[in-house]
């Protein structure tokens, strides 16, 4: 259910690190629980974000919720098909990212729940 | 159950009563339901819901209750001491001709009047339609990309305004407003008021010529403005674009039927009232504000918003889109804490519109323009300067002070009010009423001043515009359909009762929403709300002119004071949240006169209504929630910690009584005890005050401060969606506080706070209110307050057999509204079933749902009260039981998961005849599920709203005129 390449947070978002980058995006819980998720608030690329800070928020018809980043760093991509297509978000929730970070610091995987940590969290 | 006697027994005095043509059952129904519910009397029942230490000890003292007959009688004694004058006052206010045909089939229509927020949108698909038409109408005379479903008056759209450029604004840091040029000084004071609390420092401006520094944000100007001088802003708002600032801009949406709308000239935010689109003065409202802006700031606009999406079958469907951005989702990050919008005003509006079309708009328009030229030429011969260059139909002559003091004289002893704006100055603001008698009278008081023999009034059709070419409005408008086809009476009739139809109101079935309160609206005391004495007086027009209103605003207030006991009131606020941000500012504004202006946290339970951390972020207090048992009460060790450790800082609690589950909470004195030792102020949220009146009250269980939904517990209509009237009571030590008015002063106690644009709020609904107290009296309006929790505790006898009830009191009662839970019919995680399943399927049985998911996701709160009669109870029963077996042959897998009567429901009656019938299940099952419904059914107009669908596919106007075409 849930991969084993990817960290989670304890808010049901995930993070994928590829070399000194890494893109996030949130678990298929936390698309569950939003339901039709129908627009995204993304930051700007250029941003710098920290750890388990407020990067965006995104919403379905009936709740809002806002995305805490997994990890620090620079935003250096935002997935623009999101925009047009936030539906693919409930449809593929871990093919799905929403940013691409530059990683300021690898120590922050550290605090993360790996794929059966978080799989007991949500059960 | 209980059977139903014809001729119940009534005793003579009670022959008449309003009392009991307002209370549903009858007292024949009476033995029979207190044995359903398991209790010896009225009196014992109550004694069961509500905790002994908070009953009243006395019953209330009030004047005696009237017949229908015998309040009219006394109330056209009131109305004969309001004086109507020919009113050119201005200010936001014109008079203005209702065309008959909206008034009969809207205004005083209950199909229009009595249903409530469109939530449940395939059953108001008729006023939704009309909200978009509104918008549509907005939009394209603003010249904007977007409007809004209305708000609540013009000065709070301009505040609004204020706000979103804030929230929109790229630089956080810039905090400051400039208010550029003459501006009403009604949305002067309620900007100034809006601003305090958020930290938004204000500039004042004498003109748009300024400039403006990095520290800006945004600005706000009117055109026309105050003096009604016309702007052309294009260059202006160049150059504040260019400086990184927004711009707001207040107009006249009639004028924009002739001149160049600020949406052309760049604006960001355009905002103004539609009142003088058909919707009469009525001393101050209830009036629909108008709020529109680009669509990229779309996601951050207040208020109700109607979009088009799509029904199961693919059909076209209206609905509100991005309720995301609402108070009820977002609590304290929400746009604006406004629940109300102004539905009924803003549908008379809209159908002003469709009444006129474009021509009719233009014509209107291009002969109170030519009129006003015609007047400003007469009077400056006579030696007044006109100092407005370019105007619509608003001018202003100056002059000496004492002629200025002899005009006024003169205008009165005619009955005639202008405007005096300033020593030597004289305002005259034309409207549609205005014909060639009035314009000869006008000229004739100033003609007399100057002891002219003859002062000449050019003809009509012999004057050309004065507007600057760039002024002069080029591009079309409203050129959809539904302004240009129909044009006779007999067309637009047809088309209003289209829409009425395809909506359920009172005037159809019970609404059975927990919350809301959606009691009776009766016919005797809507109807002085169209008595010209009260729907024809500006409202600020002198106020010895308005006796008969200052009467019975006193005697509302006393009557308020004494149901509340508290010592006094403030009839201003026009909404209930604006009424919880008028008593918070009250709060702060006592903290701040006792030096302790820093007193700044809210304590707010886990369970409150959304509006609640809404209004107190917008006065600017932090929220510190608190935690609520499993019982959904208030967890009171968690608050005296948190009270104890905000201690220095704590402003108040906000608490609602009975609490939004429904239940009398048996340790609210201790809770109130708590805040007061540290001493904070307690705000009673009045939502359910329809449980207290005459039995218990906010001063008895230790608040200091409510505000009262007059539209829920005081019997004003929903309207739709609006309009609703949120005073606040207060205890003596907070009097001193209560909000004032920069025009006219609404009472003793009056401070600089302003939260409306009319001093009274919308004065003309205080009407219904007051007829209600009048004509129930003490006795009967206790009596509503028992048979609202008789009902609800017979509902609860009734289905809890078949549905779990969530919460209620220490003797297993509820209070006047309770809570099923359908939780327990989701199985593993998936919805089976859901809350909004049982919703969409009250519709196949001609019910209005219940509230969805509030306060307890996954949950229906039904409200019954008191006007609701036993066979109507019976019927609701009925529908739910009948659902129960539904539910209960989808869990037992008896059929089908996806394909059975809950899941494709509401099922309309194009389904149900179609020649296809795909389903595993009957017609029958699926639109007669109940006998009953063979003698009367309600025909949902749509199947089911794709909601997601219209949230990504936002369209906020009428679809263009190729997806109206019918294949035949």
């Amino acid at each position: 259910m849930y991969p084993a390449d990817l960290k989670y947070t304890k808010d049901h978002e995930w993070v994928r690190v590829d070399g000194a980058e890494a893109v996030v995006g949130i678990t298929d819980y936390a698309q569950k629980a939003l339901g039709d998720v129908v627009f995204l608030d993304l930051p700007a690329v250029g941003k710098t974000v920290k750890q388990g800070d407020v990067f965006g928020t995104i919403e379905s018809v009936k709740a809002v919720s806002e995305l805490f980043s997994p990890l620090s760093g620079e935003v250096i991509a935002v997935n623009g098909d999101l925009a047009n297509h936030p539906e693919v978000v409930n449809a593929k929730p871990h093919d799905t990212w929403m940013i691409r970070v530059r990683v300021a610091s690898p120590a922050d995987l550290n605090a993360l729940l790996d794929a059966a940590q978080y799989s007991a969290l949500v059960k | 159950m209980a059977t139903h006697q014809a001729g119940t027994a009534l005793n003579r005095d009670e022959q008449g009563a309003f009392h009991t043509r307002h209370i549903g059952p009858r007292p024949a129904d009476l033995p029979g339901m207190l044995k359903a519910v398991g209790a010896a009397s009225l009196d014992a029942l109550m004694a069961e819901i509500i905790p002994a230490d908070i009953r009243l000890g006395k019953s209330l003292d009030l004047p005696p209750a009237e017949t229908e007959h015998e309040y009219h009688r006394r109330l056209r004694t009131l109305a004969a001491k309001n004086q109507i004058f020919r009113s050119y006052i201005g200010l936001g206010y014109h008079d203005t001709v209702t065309p008959a045909v909206v008034l009969r089939n809207v205004f005083e229509n209950p199909g229009w009047y009595t249903p409530y927020t469109p939530y449940q949108a395939e059953i108001a698909q008729g006023r939704l339609e009309s909200l978009l038409n509104f918008q549509t109408m907005v939009r394209e005379l603003t010249g904007m990309d977007v409007a809004n479903a209305s708000l609540l008056d013009e000065a709070t759209a301009a505040a609004e305004a204020m706000t979103l450029l804030k929230r929109v604004h790229k630089n956080t840091d810039a905090h400051t407003f400039v208010v550029a040029g003459p501006v009403f000084p009604q949305t002067r004071a309620v900007i100034e008021t809006r601003a305090l609390p958020l930290g938004i420092a204000l500039e004042f401006h004498e003109s748009t010529d300024g400039a403006y520094g990095p520290h800006v944000f945004g600005v706000y100007t009117q055109s026309p403005d105050d003096h009604g001088q016309l702007h052309d802003l294009t260059a202006m708002i160049a150059r504040a674009h260019a400086a990184g600032v927004l711009v707001a801009v207040g107009t006249d949406l009639l004028s924009l039927a002739i001149v160049t709308p600020p949406g052309e000239m760049g604006a960001d935010v355009v905002v103004g009232s539609a009142q003088r689109f058909g919707v009469p003065l009525g001393y101050g409202g209830p009036h629909a504000a108008f709020f529109a802006t680009r669509d990229a700031f779309v996601r951050q606009a207040p208020g109700r918003i109607i979009g088009v999406s799509v029904d199961a079958k693919g059909r076209r469907a209206y609905r509100m889109a991005l309720q995301t951005r609402e108070q009820h989702i977002r609590r304290e990050k929400a746009t604006s804490n406004i629940c109300t919008a102004q539905a009924l005003l803003a549908n008379m509006a809209a159908f002003y519109s469709v009444f006129h079309g474009p021509e009719g708009l233009k014509a209107i328009a291009a002969r109170l323009h030519e009129q006003a030229i015609r007047v400003s030429a007469a009077v400056s011969g006579l030696g007044w300067r006109q100092t407005n260059t370019a105007y619509f139909d608003s001018i202003r002559f100056v002059g000496e002070p004492a002629q200025a003091t002899a005009v006024r004289r003169e205008a009165e002893a005619h009955r005639i009010n202008f405007r005096y704006p300033a020593p030597g100055v004289v305002q005259v603001a034309l409207d549609e009423t205005v014909n060639e008698h009035d314009l000869q009278d006008i000229v004739a008081i100033f003609a007399t001043v100057a002891r002219a023999e003859n002062a000449t009034l050019a003809s009509a059709g012999g004057v050309r515009g004065i507007l600057p070419a760039r002024l002069q409005r080029t591009s079309t408008y409203l050129t959809h359909p539904v302004f240009n086809r129909h044009r006779s009476e007999t067309d637009l009739m047809r088309y209003i009762r289209h829409l009425e139809r395809k909506d359920l109101g009172l005037d159809t079935a019970m609404i059975p929403l927990g919350s809301c309160t959606m009691k009776l609206n009766a016919a005797a005391e809507m109807l002085p709300v169209s008595w010209p004495e009260f729907s024809r007086l500006h409202p600020f027009a002198p106020v010895e002119q308005a006796a008969g209103y200052r009467q019975i605003f006193d005697e509302l207030e006393s009557a308020l004071r004494e149901i509340t006991g508290f010592a006094a009131v403030s009839l201003q606020p026009n909404s209930g949240a604006q009424g919880e941000f008028a008593g918070l500012l009250v709060i702060g504004a006592y903290h701040a006169a006792r030096g302790e202006g820093h007193r700044r946290v809210v304590l707010i339970p886990q369970s409150a209504h959304g509006t609640n951390p809404a209004s107190a972020t917008m006065a600017g207090l932090t929220v510190v929630i608190v935690e609520c048992d499993d019982h959904g009460n208030i967890r009171v060790d968690d608050l005296r910690k948190k009270a104890a450790a905000h201690a220095k800082e704590l402003s108040c609690l906000m608490v609602t009584y009975p609490s939004t589950h429904g239940v009398f909470e048996a340790r609210i004195r201790d809770i109130c005890a708590i805040v007061h030792e540290h001493d904070g102020q307690v705000y009673m949220d009045g939502a359910n005050l329809n449980a207290h009146v005459g039995l218990t009250s906010p001063a008895t269980i230790g608040a200091d401060v409510c505000h009262m939904n007059l539209h829920k517990t005081f019997a004003i209509p929903h309207g739709g969606g609006g309009p609703g009237m949120g005073p606040i009571a207060v205890a003596a030590h907070l009097a001193p506080f209560l909000p004032g008015h920069p025009v006219t002063t609404p009472g003793a106690h009056a401070s600089s706070l302003t939260v409306s644009a009319a001093p009274w709020g919308s004065a003309s609904i205080l009407l219904i209110s007051y007829g209600y107290i009048r004509m129930l009296g003490a006795k009967g309006m206790t009596m509503a307050t028992q048979y609202a929790m008789l009902n609800a505790n017979y509902l609860k006898a009734r289905l809890e057999p078949h549905y779990p009830v969530l919460y209620a009191g220490a003797n297993g009662r509820v209070a006047h509204e309770l809570i099923f839970d359908l939780r327990p019919f989701k199985q593993a995680g998936a919805a089976i079933v859901d809350e909004s399943d049982v919703a969409k399927r009250l519709m196949d049985y001609g019910f209005h749902a219940p509230t969805v998911s509030f306060p307890v996701p996954g949950t229906l709160m039904v409200e019954p009260t008191e006007s609701e009669p036993l066979e109507e109870l019976d019927r609701f029963c009925a529908a739910m039981i009948a659902i129960r077996k539904e539910i209960q042959a989808v869990r037992e897998g008896a059929v089908d998961g996806h394909d059975n009567v809950l899941k494709n429901a509401p099922h309309t009656a194009e389904d149900v005849t179609a020649d296809a019938w795909p389903h595993a299940y009957s017609r029958e099952a699926a639109a007669y599920p109940v006998h009953g419904l063979r003698a009367q059914k309600f025909w949902p107009a749509v199947g089911r709203i794709d909601n997601p669908y219209g949230d990504r596919n936002l369209m906020c106007s009428c679809p263009p005129i190729e997806d109206y075409d019918v294949p035949s």
